[in-house]
């Protein structure tokens, strides 16, 4: 009998090796004529012991990790393919303590099953979703999305139910359903391990949009440095419409749902839904003013969802185990669980998909295990280019929308980015309007202006000239960016530089050169 | 012996397949990209009568994503993460090896034309930075030492 072994082929994985050791592994098994099938599954998230590899065995699925192609022969002599001792054998995968404690919705089957395989995708409770929504009208599937509680996991955190009633109300022939995969926050990598791991979730996340609000073509627009979520995507639309689950006969309803991935071309503002709309149109991505709403005139002018991929992936979820279900999870009005991404200078980083509500110290040193290189965490930066440093002092704070808006922070798409007593804040702030002069769309004056400005103040006072007169002028220019933006990105680009004024101080007084 | 085919016949070919298609003009210039490496200057008016664009509005597109680039690349394009997950692992000292390694600065070519050096802002591997991408190859927690292996075996590849 074949033993199977699961062996990552997400990007992440790949990038340590998983690649090479899928490739040992297959080779030692010839030469030792062992029967072995090779599985290539997304990531468990554990980053810090990937490649992770596992074997099937009667005790459950066995986990050895960090795996190197060098160490698969010493794997195959301690008889891993039974579960053997290894120096690097934690045991049942599921209860590795890392592991154990998730609350795993959205992230249910990833790292779990074959990410293209209609098949073990409905064996793990695919399409149940699917099927339940087909049996129910499209008000009330839009009233379970409501009831679920579900925001927004792109950022914004605008209750997904509202967006969806507003499509639906719509009288046009035409509807479309848009995924925002263009995740380009530094520090979040939860839309690219979805697409890789369980692309079939956001698929069908996609077709009950679409079945609930009567349209019927989706796109993904997934970012350009995604090659490897690209190729999964496009395997996947392939199976599932071979499955009869897209196109002209949705799971034979009668109902059509067609669904394309278009790609962007590397612009961090096209992860702004109205310019995600004009560059899926083909146009530059340049900001459209609002109103009109996406949801009323959206693409091609026609009434559009827009939601990011952890959103659409968690509807599955919702119709197969019901709004309550999900809605019992989480905190105040952040419901549900959040797949949050621990980066940066962490010793455990990766995926933890846990209900809103577990302090920042938690995730940082109970999952996190503290800094990677040992030294203190001096600072944390929670969603993205454009989100808040926080200082050590409050990290007590909860991970969830309210709170961190509470203490002038915001969770985003749920990224922390790790730094040790070594970051120079004032670098970082200098970098926060670097990074918003190349990507700002140049539509508004504060943001295309305003950054390059700040660069240039910011770089004065990194050099020691006329310090105190240059952070007042960086305070005030900062005020402007944040009042005097059409979007998002001038208009929260300052606060990182702010929170590092307010909470680091000691890095923008005058240095010895 | 591979037939060359002049720049402008891939272009009006690329147009032609693609022009019937709702809002094309980004899948035509990828497919232009990924024929040609580049978008030459020749290709902004071929598409941009393929699709009754103005040239303006073309050559506007292409200058604004930062991906399309409008000269050739060298044979391998090597691309370093320079956002805040990398640089809280050494991104930035990294960059400074990669230039001094390859002899360039960021969106420059070798002279022998075999490296091209572009920054890049977040590969989506943020748990095991720093990250770097050669030819759509992403490269994990990536030292100076593991950064020149990777030349070396861009040196020794065609």
């Amino acid at each position: 009998m074949t033993t199977i072994v699961y062996v990552p082929g997400d990007a992440g994985a790949l990038s340590l090796g998983a690649g090479e050791v899928a490739a040992a592994i297959l080779a030692e098994a010839k030469r030792r004529g062992a029967d072995v099938t090779v599985v290539r599954n997304g990531s468990r998230g554990a980053y810090w012991l990937e490649p992770l590899v596992e074997v099937v065995t009667a005790a459950g699925r066995v986990a050895y990790g960090p795996v190197s192609a060098a160490d698969v022969p010493a794997l195959f002599a301690a008889d891993f393919l039974r579960g053997g001792v290894h120096p690097k054998a934690h045991g049942v995968t599921d209860s590795i303590p890392w592991l154990q404690g998730q609350q795993r919705l959205t992230f249910e089957r990833v790292g779990v099953i074959d990410p293209t395989s209609v098949a073990d995708y409905v064996k793990h409770g695919g399409y149940r979703g699917l099927t339940r929504a087909l049996s129910m009208s499209g008000a009330d599937i839009v009233q379970a999305i409501t009831t679920s509680g579900l925001r927004g996991r792109g950022g914004a955190a605008f209750p997904t139910g509202i967006k969806w009633k507003t499509v639906l109300d719509q009288r046009t022939a035409q509807k479309y359903v848009t995924c925002n995969a263009d995740e380009g926050d530094s520090g979040t990598f939860a839309d690219r391990m979805l697409m890789e791991g369980d692309p079939l979730s956001l698929i069908e996340g996609m077709t009950i949009a679409g079945i609930a609000v009567g349209a019927t073509q989706g796109y993904i627009y997934l970012r350009v440095e995604y090659p490897h979520a690209l190729r999964t995507l496009q395997a996947a639309i392939a199976a599932a419409t071979q499955a009869g689950y897209l196109g002209a006969d949705v799971a034979g309803s009668g109902k059509r749902f067609d669904l394309e991935v278009r790609v962007g071309a590397g612009a961090y503002i096209c992860g702004e839904e109205t310019s995600m709309l004009e560059s899926l149109e083909g146009k530059r991505g340049e900001i459209r003013v609002r109103p009109p709403l996406p949801a009323i005139k959206g693409l091609f002018g026609q009434p559009t969802i827009v939601n990011n991929v952890i959103t659409l992936g968690s509807v599955p979820w919702i119709l197969d185990h019901g709004a309550d279900a999900y809605a019992n999870f989480g905190t105040g009005k952040s419901r549900g669980t959040l797949p949050i991404q621990l980066a940066g200078n962490i010793r455990r980083g990766g995926l933890i998909e846990r209900a809103f509500g577990l302090t920042l110290r938690e995730l940082l040193y109970d999952y996190g295990g503290g800094t990677a290189t040992g030294k203190p965490i001096r600072t944390v930066q929670v969603g993205g280019p454009l989100g808040a440093y926080i200082p050590a002092s409050q990290f007590d704070t909860a991970v969830d929308y309210e709170a961190l808006s509470g203490i002038g922070a915001l969770l985003g798409h749920g990224g922390i980015v790790v730094f040790d007593d070594s970051v120079d804040m004032a670098r970082m702030a200098r970098y926060a309007m670097e990074f918003c002069a190349i990507e700002s769309c140049g539509k508004c004056t504060p943001c295309r202006i305003g950054s390059t400005r700040g660069v240039e103040v910011i770089e004065r006072i990194i050099q020691g000239i006329d310090a105190e007169r240059n952070v007042q002028l960086l305070e005030e220019l900062c005020d402007l960016m944040v009042q005097g933006s059409l979007c998002g990105l001038g208009g929260m680009a300052p606060f990182p530089v702010q929170s590092a004024l307010k909470y680091f101080r000691e890095d923008f007084r005058a240095r010895p050169r | 012996m591979q037939t060359l085919v002049p720049e402008t016949d891939v272009v009006k070919r690329i147009v032609a397949e693609r022009r019937g298609r709702p809002g094309p003009l980004l899948e035509i210039l990828h497919a232009i990209q990924g024929e040609l490496g580049y978008i030459p200057g020749g290709a902004v008016p071929v598409v941009a009568q393929g699709l009754n664009l103005s040239r303006a509005e073309v050559h506007g597109v292409v200058t604004f994503y930062h991906y399309f680039r409008r000269s050739r690349p060298g044979t391998h394009t090597v691309q370093i993460c320079r956002a805040e997950s990398c640089q809280s692992m050494g991104a930035e000292a990294l960059a400074e090896h990669a230039r001094a390694r390859l002899g360039i600065d960021f969106h420059e070519t070798t002279a022998n034309g075999r490296f091209s050096l572009e920054p890049i802002y977040c590969l989506g591997n943020c748990a095991c930075s720093p990250a770097v991408m050669i030819d759509g190859q992403l490269h994990g927690r990536v030292t100076p030492e593991r950064f020149d292996a990777l030349i070396a075996a861009g040196e020794k590849a065609k």
